[in-house]
This record gives structure tokens, C-alpha cells and sequence, in this order.
């Protein structure tokens, strides 16, 4: 069976940063594995250590830049990826969720995987809509926020744990195909080991273009787009005590004792 | 006319808190885009739902008998069926777990533009939503140009709809494509229990990212020892196991309101601050100023915890861990 897991190079914004635009600005940036996607790969990774032959693809839509994440999924036992990007995409100031599935779809049209697996959001937009958009754009079953997964390789259902709010969990049997949506938590990513990380560098990373995959350039169009981006406003009115640690630790003892608490 | 359509959100027998702030948020929007607001509630007991849902400024509500809790297969049919009858120019759902779960899917299947997790939107010429990325670092304003749009309304954003209304109350009947459910709730969990219930403790010392490692977790221990407090934290911590998820709050962890809540090392994202808001008295320990926690505290160190925690220790005649 093949499991084909959908990771997503995302930048994290540094504590001080400043805006350029409808953009923050590039030095603010750094690049990495976006934390949703990390669970995705070690639970496709853990079935395909489940099951004789299981083959864990990993799809990607992003710039060259972004083969550096993906070899770190391959040196956890990803066994070959797809990175998806041309000037179309390039161009697409505001890739949403709606194009990202398409894209997404067309992946799946061609490698025919028995489950998907994506992150529950990404870090930066965090729409959080993509793994479903992308399960009714292909016919595959689904279901979000999973934190807890039984799955033989080979049956016909996944048995699953939803997250939902309050500390409630829901069952949920799912036929297959189908898309799950990985919550955080649900296992423990893996580190890529030094023989790991070596393999990765002759695993195979194909690039594929919109045309390749038999898209129109069309299919970045979107209704939605990005108008402002900015810092908001503080809404802060915290007393803030000052001076040296050992200065602020006493003012808030002081603080605490006359809240009530006591040693 | 330009009809809004909500559609409530329940589980195990109780409407959420979400489904009278969508009235709240899709009345202003009817208003501003002239027309009618339609609430669906599906499944349960809708009769009694639709009377909870009967606010003022809800025009009709829209009840569907099909099954007792949420499936998305089920929703997605009813929802696009109710859809296509009423033909609402927005599609108003909430951004929650069971949303998310079925609000792309019904969205990609009618061909509308999806914009998630809005905490404000402005209806003009086009339909503006604002909304976060980066963490909370950044608000962003996207604008959507098209006749007929889904949104999902982010929980606690807008003040839930309390005045009773005279709305028009309307079953609904949709035959559910059977072939198309592949998917079965087969039953519900809490998560949690253990020794410890950190929604009784008064006193709260909670640990989130900016703790590092696992083995400094010893130091905001020695922090609750010193104080009497109990210990809690945020969602990473949990994910990386280490504490157990009884220890969670936040949105998918547990509500609570002690009389004092200090938060070491958490930045204050938006599923922690649903849990903790209710607190009485917010104290932040963190490195970063502009983190949102210090929108929410009441008093603040902006310093290393590693340096504050080891002092506040000493302060209060405890022995801080060696780390």
C-alpha cells in the first residue's frame, strides 16, 4: 500500500520583526518543517514499520529552498518525495487552501495512495482547511484533528481518535481512501539519525510543475486575497516589574503574598 | 436577497456556546449585506434546540432530524441540500474541531471560497475577514471577491446572542445518501482523570515551550512545591510527554479558573488562552514583551525564567533544583 504524507515548509517569525509590505520581511524568517507535518511523517513512517510493503511518499508544494525540509523527512524514513512549484506559483501571492487541494488533488491522481496524511494546519496562514478541501476534491474519506490512529496496513478501515474541545475525544471508523488530518501530540517524532540523514541524500526528490501534473495555470486563481498584514495592537496593560531577577522575583513574592499565596 | 446561513454546533445534547455568537456574527452581516438570517441545527433534539436558538435577530431556523452527534458525512449532504434551496450568499460555520471537519468539504463541493478562523469580518463591497497568522504574531486582511463565500467564525470573538426572538421555526427534509456516509462514530471519550484535577486548584503554576527541556521541568515543580500550587501547562509540554494530558489547559484541555494562574515560559496562544482567561489574577514569566500572553496578565517579568523561577524560589524559602 502506499501512503502518501503532505508536508509544508513553513517560517516561523523571529520575537522582533518588521513588515515589508503584505509580506514580513525576509530576514525575520526561518524556514522549517511545519510542526503538524512532523507528526504526519512519523505516523506515515510507523505504518510503513507496520506493514511489509508499505511505501510512504511525501508531497510538497513549495520552491527549491524547501528540498532541505523535505530531505529531513526523508532521513526519518520517508522513502522518496514530490515537490510541486513553477513561476505560476511562484507568482501566486496568496496560495489558499482551495489552490493548495487542487494542486494536491493532482498528486494524488497520479500516485493513488490508499491514505493521505497532513498536518491539522500550518504554522504561518494556519487555515487548517487544506487535508479536507482535499479529500472532497478526490472522493477519499476523511477525518480532521486526529490524535490517536489504529491502522493495519491493508484493512479497508482506520480506526481513529478525533481531538475535540474540552479534553473530549471521539471515536471515529473511517473507510479508506481517505485524507486524516494529524494532530500534535499523537506520537513522538522521531530524530533523524546521522545513517538517516545520510540516506536521505540519494532518495529521490521529483519536481513536478502545474502542466506536469496536468493543471492549468488557472488553478492558482483565487477569490480570496491578501489586503493587510500587520502587528497588532498590544492590548497590554500588565504591571511589569523591573530590575534585576533577583529584584523582580521579591516584587513578585510580594505580589503573591498579597494574593494569598503562600510558601 | 443576500441571506446569511449559520449553522449551530451541539454534542452529547448541549448547543455550544459557539452557535449563539455565529447569530451574533451572522446578524451583523445580514444587516450589512440586507437580507435574512437562517439558522440549521442537525441532529439531536432539534425541537429543543431550535426554541434555545430562537434569539433575537434569527429569522428562520432550519431543524433537521438526522441522527444524534455530529457526522461529517451527514452534515456536508444536509448542509450543501440546505444550501442550494436557500441559496444564502454566505455560508456562516463555526471554527471548531467539528467545523473544520466538514466546512472545507462542503465549501470545495459548492465551489465557494473558504476564509477560516475570522475574528472580525466587514461587509462592504467585498466581504473583508480579518484574521491571524504567524502564531498571532501578525493580523492579516483578506478579502474575498465572489457572489457566494463559506466563513468559519473563531469561538470567543463575538458576544453570543442572549435576547429571545420570533423567528420562523422550519423542518427540513433531506434524504441522506447512505452510500456517501464511510465514516462512524463509534463512541466518546474524556481524556484525562489521574490524581490530580488542576480545575480545583486555586493556585496554578503553568509551564509551556519556553521551559526548553524535559529535565527543567524539575524547576517550575519546585516552583508549585514551594508555593502549595498545583502544577499545569500548556499543550506543548503534553505533546512531548512531558506531563500527562490531565495537566493540559487550554482549548483541548481543561478550563480553569484559579484565583492566581502564572504562566512560565507560555507564549499565549489562542487555544491556551481559552482555557485560562477566566483567571482572576494572570501572572506572565516570559523573555518575549510582545508575546500575546501579556495582552491577558496582570503582571509581568520580562526576563529568563531561568533566572526569575531559581529567585522567586529563594524568595519564598524553597531550594531550587540543581539544572
Amino acid at each position: 500500500m502506499k501512503v502518501l504524507v503532505a508536508v509544508a515548509e513553513v517560517a516561523d517569525v523571529e520575537d522582533e520583526f518588521e513588515i515589508d509590505g503584505l509580506a514580513i520581511d525576509e530576514q525575520y524568517l526561518n524556514y522549517d518543517l511545519n510542526e503538524w507535518d512532523d507528526y504526519a511523517v512519523e505516523a506515515g513512517v510507523q505504518l510503513q514499520e507496520a506493514g511489509d510493503d508499505v511505501e510512504v511518499v511525501s508531497v510538497t508544494i513549495g520552491p527549491e529552498r524547501a528540498d532541505e525540509t523535505i530531505r529531513m523527512a526523508l532521513a526519518k524514513g520517508v522513502d522518496r518525495a514530490v515537490r510541486v512549484w513553477d513561476e505560476n506559483l511562484e507568482a501566486t501571492e496568496y496560495l489558499d487552501s482551495e489552490t493548495k487541494a487542487d494542486v494536491l488533488a493532482a498528486v494524488v491522481e497520479d500516485e493513488q495512495p490508499d491514505l493521505v496524511l497532513a498536518g491539522v494546519q500550518s504554522d504561518d496562514t494556519a487555515f487548517g482547511a487544506t487535508g479536507v478541501s482535499l479529500a472532497e476534491e478526490v472522493g477519499f474519506e476523511w477525518a480532521a484533528v486526529v490524535n490517536d490512529l489504529e491502522y493495519e496496513p491493508g484493512s479497508d478501515i482506520a480506526s481513529v481518535h478525533r481531538e475535540l474541545e474540552g479534553g473530549v475525544e471521539e471515536f471515529t471508523d473511517v473507510e479508506l481512501p481517505a485524507v486524516l488530518t494529524i494532530q500534535t501530540g499523537i506520537n513522538e517524532p522521531r530524530y533523524a539519525s546521522l545513517r538517516g540523514i545520510r540516506q536521505a541524500q540519494s532518495k529521490e526528490i521529483a519536481p513536478k510543475t502545474l502542466d506536469e501534473l496536468g493543471l492549468e495555470s488557472d488553478v492558482t486563481d483565487s477569490a480570496v486575497s491578501l489586503t493587510e498584514l500587520y502587528e497588532p495592537e498590544t492590548e497590554s496593560d500588565a504591571t511589569l516589574f523591573e530590575g534585576s531577577p533577583d529584584e523582580e522575583a521579591d516584587q513578585l513574592a510580594e505580589l503573591l503574598r498579597d494574593e494569598g499565596v503562600e510558601a | 436577497m443576500s441571506d446569511i446561513l449559520a449553522v449551530a454546533e451541539h454534542r452529547r445534547g448541549d448547543l455550544r456556546d459557539v452557535s449563539f455568537e455565529l447569530v451574533t456574527a451572522g446578524r451583523d452581516l445580514a444587516d450589512a449585506a440586507g437580507g435574512d438570517l437562517h439558522v440549521a441545527v442537525i441532529g439531536g433534539d432539534v425541537d429543543g434546540f431550535a426554541e434555545e436558538l430562537n434569539r433575537e435577530g434569527v429569522d428562520t431556523i432550519h431543524t433537521i432530524s438526522e441522527g444524534e452527534e455530529f457526522n461529517h458525512d451527514v452534515y456536508t449532504q444536509i448542509v450543501e441540500a440546505l444550501f442550494d434551496e436557500l441559496a444564502p450568499e454566505l455560508l456562516l460555520l463555526p471554527n471548531t474541531v467539528n467545523g473544520l471537519d466538514y466546512a472545507p468539504a462542503v465549501a470545495n463541493s459548492l465551489s465557494l471560497p473558504l476564509v477560516t478562523d475570522a475574528i472580525d469580518v466587514e461587509y462592504g463591497d467585498e466581504l473583508a475577514v480579518t484574521r491571524e497568522m504567524y502564531g498571532s504574531k501578525v493580523e492579516t486582511v483578506v478579502e474575498v471577491d465572489a457572489d457566494r463565500v463559506a466563513l468559519t467564525i473563531r469561538p470567543g470573538e463575538w458576544p453570543p446572542a442572549e435576547a429571545t426572538g420570533d423567528a420562523e421555526i422550519s423542518q427540513f427534509d433531506v434524504s441522506i445518501d447512505e452510500s456517501a456516509v464511510r465514516s462512524t462514530v463509534t463512541g466518546f471519550q474524556e481524556v484525562g482523570g489521574g490524581d490530580v484535577d488542576i480545575t480545583d486548584a486555586d493556585v496554578l503554576v503553568s509551564v509551556g515551550r519556553g521551559i526548553e527541556e524535559e529535565e527543567n521541568i524539575a524547576l517550575v515543580e519546585a516552583l508549585a512545591d514551594t508555593l502549595g500550587a498545583t502544577l499545569s501547562s500548556s499543550r506543548p509540554i503534553v505533546d512531548n510527554g512531558w506531563l500527562p494530558k490531565n495537566r493540559q489547559v487550554g482549548q483541548s484541555g481543561k478550563v480553569v479558573t484559579p484565583d492566581v494562574y502564572i504562566a512560565i515560559g507560555i507564549s499565549g496562544a489562542v487555544q491556551h488562552v481559552a482555557g485560562m482567561k477566566g483567571a482572576d489574577t494572570i501572572v506572565a514569566i516570559n523573555t518575549d514583551a510582545s508575546a500575546p500572553i501579556y495582552d491577558l496578565a496582570d503582571y509581568g517579568v520580562v526576563d529568563d525564567l531561568f533566572d526569575v523561577v531559581p529567585a522567586l524560589i529563594e524568595a519564598f524559602g524553597g531550594e531550587p533544583p540543581a539544572l
